[in-house]
């Protein structure tokens, strides 16, 4: 009985080897992103010093973009950032959660895997072309079939404000829409992952009490896993806030803070893209950087207040598996 | 024993066969790579210049590069279309040999340079005031009535001020869409500099530089020249301006604009030399070509510089920068004027040629 013992003891100094080289390279690799971020942060600060120098706190609450007097102000960026990624979750997660519970609690078999395979294929196309389709097929489509009916039906609401919705095709809304295509693939797999790691034990415990499907699914699945299901939500939403060239392409681009969604607007990270190469003087220059840092703040307040949310009203659940 | 004994040289062999060959390889390799570089330093040594800038240029400097690059073996050309503000940056941090830019430098950006920066007018163009509307009827338009649509004062195209301008056309109740570059260009410059020069309101309260604070929520803002052209094709009731060759890349029809002798001139590569030849230039060529005296010119034009340090650090660099600047300025202009350029008028090549004699190296 000595000798198995013996083996056993070594294997375990071997394996306790590879156990702490193991730790040690995944803390690495895991201290290497919080390096990286770190060092993002420090050089976005760096060359923005010379605007918050200049503007200080004003930047954030100024709605002034004139580079030919060197004045600047972050507000209307930070304003269609955050409006327009609502949007997209507004659109895109009932859409999501709806495909990922049909994928796993009710397609057939054979319908599960082709998709499966279409989401995939959704999130693999290059935002490039996507910002191409809706500038000349989606926006375009909008124009005619759903900004008239939603202004006519919904006008009164100030969002939907405006006898302008006759004369604009691009938009907050279109760039809204966009976002919400690219948040669903990413919503919709992590879900899905999500619904699938939700014990058997816990459906057939529902049936057992009787439990209708769609009680099943309710009580038993999406309770269960909504945890995790903010946490795909989350992961959609930091898609939505960082996208650049689709969104340039429909929004409009105007530096503006209007309530309505028919208007024109931009986002914190399609103006960099579109201004940056052409900043010519350096506050210019250094006010884009700014920009950049409030991207990486908003982003930062975004997940906190989530966090926050997230402690408040979810219960025990699946996390994400990610 | 025996079978094991044998099975071992046999796989021996096997892999002294395969390093053998592998060594052989090597050696091949070896060879092929030293005949490669011998083949190398037969030719002569090529010079690789660098430069950056406008991409309203880029098409004129690919098709140079093509044709110089054929009887010059020796230089070679690596340009980066990064617009024009990028390319005056790279010169100014030194990283290109030149750069090239739509619009002049300013003053306070001269400043700031290492060394005096010589402006070489290295092509002209027009920029079409391009529209979409039902039957693509042919219109005339003038500037003050251009600065109003882009101020917002003129909101339908069948307003009186632009029906004066166009007896005969029948004009939509269609709300016009102001559409203009999102970011800083040198044709939004050369488009405020026009409206600049035409419109006191306009100057007043906007202004000419490559970005300007377009009049609050008026249109759209769209990204590059291909972006606008891009937008005023998809929306009717739209305006916007551009190159001359994307307006006629993408067949969209452009205004004829009224000149300061009165006329109504289509932008071409002809009315544009005529602006050239009438516009006033400087010595140092710093000059801005819209709204010019000749009768036959077109107004929205405007030129396009090559920026060099008057002292090249490289002087390798400096003798074939200039030897391909003196012919880009003369017989380059046949050829850009095949690409919807207009060609600088004789008079302003052989000034060019004086300036580009004074560069040091």
């Amino acid at each position: 009985m000595n000798e198995p013992a013996i083996t056993r003891d070594l294997k375990m100094t071997h394996g306790q080897f590879g156990d702490r080289a193991f730790k040690w390279l995944t803390l690495l690799m895991a201290f290497s992103v919080f390096v990286l971020i770190a060092l993002i942060g420090y050089e976005l600060f760096v060359g923005s010093k010379p605007a918050i120098h200049k503007f200080g706190w004003h930047f954030l609450v100024s709605s002034d973009w004139d580079p030919g007097n060197d004045i600047y102000g972050a507000l209307p960026f930070v304003f269609g950032t955050v409006v327009s990624s609502l949007i997209a979750l507004v659109i895109a997660v009932p859409i999501s959660v709806a495909t990922a519970v049909y994928l796993t609690e009710l397609a057939p078999l054979w319908l599960r895997q082709p998709l499966i395979m279409f989401i995939e294929l959704l999130a693999a196309i290059p935002s490039v072309i996507l910002g191409f389709w809706g500038l000349f097929i989606m926006v375009p489509w909008l124009h005619l079939h759903l900004y008239p009916p939603l202004g006519a039906t919904l006008g009164f609401l100030p969002i939907f404000h405006g006898s302008d919705y006759g004369k604009y095709y691009n938009c907050m809304l279109a760039a809204g829409i966009i976002l919400a295509i690219m948040a669903i693939p990413i919503i919709t797999s992590v879900s899905r992952e999500i619904l699938r790691s939700v014990p058997s034990l816990q459906r057939e415990a529902a049936y057992a009490l009787g439990a209708t499907r769609w009680e099943v699914t309710r009580i038993a699945v999406l309770s269960y896993a909504r945890k995790g299901i903010f946490g795909a939500v989350i992961l959609g939403l930091g898609r939505a806030l960082g996208e650049t060239m689709a969104v340039t392409m429909v929004i409009g681009n105007l530096p503006q803070f209007k309530l309505s969604l028919f208007q024109p607007a931009s986002t914190l990270a399609s103006w960099i893209a579109t201004q940056f190469s052409e900043a010519t003087s350096d506050l210019f220059y250094s006010a884009l950087f700014e920009l950049g840092l409030v991207l990486m703040g908003v982003t930062v307040l975004v997940n906190i207040i989530a966090q926050l949310l997230l402690k408040t009203f979810a219960g025990p659940g699946v996390k994400p598996q990610h | 024993m025996k079978k094991i004994i044998l099975s071992i040289l046999g796989i021996g062999a096997v892999l002294a066969v395969i390093l053998s060959i592998l060594n052989a390889k090597r050696h091949i390799a070896i060879v092929g790579t030293a005949a490669l570089l011998a083949v190398q330093n037969n030719a002569p040594a090529q010079t690789l210049i660098n430069g950056a800038g406008s991409t309203f240029d880029y098409p004129a400097f690919t098709k140079w590069f093509e044709t110089y690059g054929n009887d010059h073996k020796d230089v070679r050309f690596n340009y980066a279309s990064i617009g024009s503000g990028g390319g005056q940056k790279q010169l100014l941090n030194q990283t290109v040999d030149f750069g090239a830019s739509d619009a002049p430098m300013t003053d306070t950006n001269m400043a700031t340079a290492p060394g005096k920066i010589l402006h070489i007018p290295i092509v002209a163009g027009g920029v079409a005031i391009m529209y979409n509307l039902p039957g693509d009827p042919k219109l005339k338009l003038d500037g003050d009535t251009l600065a109003n649509i882009y101020l917002g004062n003129i909101t339908k195209w069948n307003d009186s001020k632009i029906a004066a301008l166009n007896p005969g056309v029948d004009l939509p109740d269609l709300a016009i869409v102001p559409v203009h570059r999102t970011e800083g260009s040198g044709t939004s410059y050369i488009f405020t500099d026009y409206l600049t020069s035409v419109s006191p309101i306009w100057a007043d309260s906007v202004g000419k530089a490559s970005s300007v604070k377009w009049p609050a929520g008026i249109g759209l803002g769209a990204k590059g020249s291909e972006g606008v052209a891009g937008q005023v094709k998809q929306i009717s009731g739209a305006i916007g301006y551009g190159e001359l060759a994307y307006a006629d890349q993408s067949k969209i029809p452009y205004a004829n604009m009224k000149n300061s002798s009165g006329n109504f001139i289509s932008p071409a590569p002809d009315s544009v030399s005529a602006a050239l030849a009438t516009a006033s230039i400087p010595d140092d060529f710093r000059f801005s070509m819209v709204n010019p005296p000749g009768a036959d010119a077109y107004p929205v034009a405007g030129a396009s510089w090559v920026l060099v340090y008057q002292q090249q650090k490289n002087s390798e660099h400096g003798r074939k920068l200039v030897e391909f600047l003196k012919w880009a300025v003369t017989d380059g202009q046949k050829l850009s004027s095949q690409l919807d350029y207009a060609p600088l008028p004789d008079s302003v090549q052989q000034r060019e040629l004086k300036l580009i004699d004074t560069i040091k190296y």
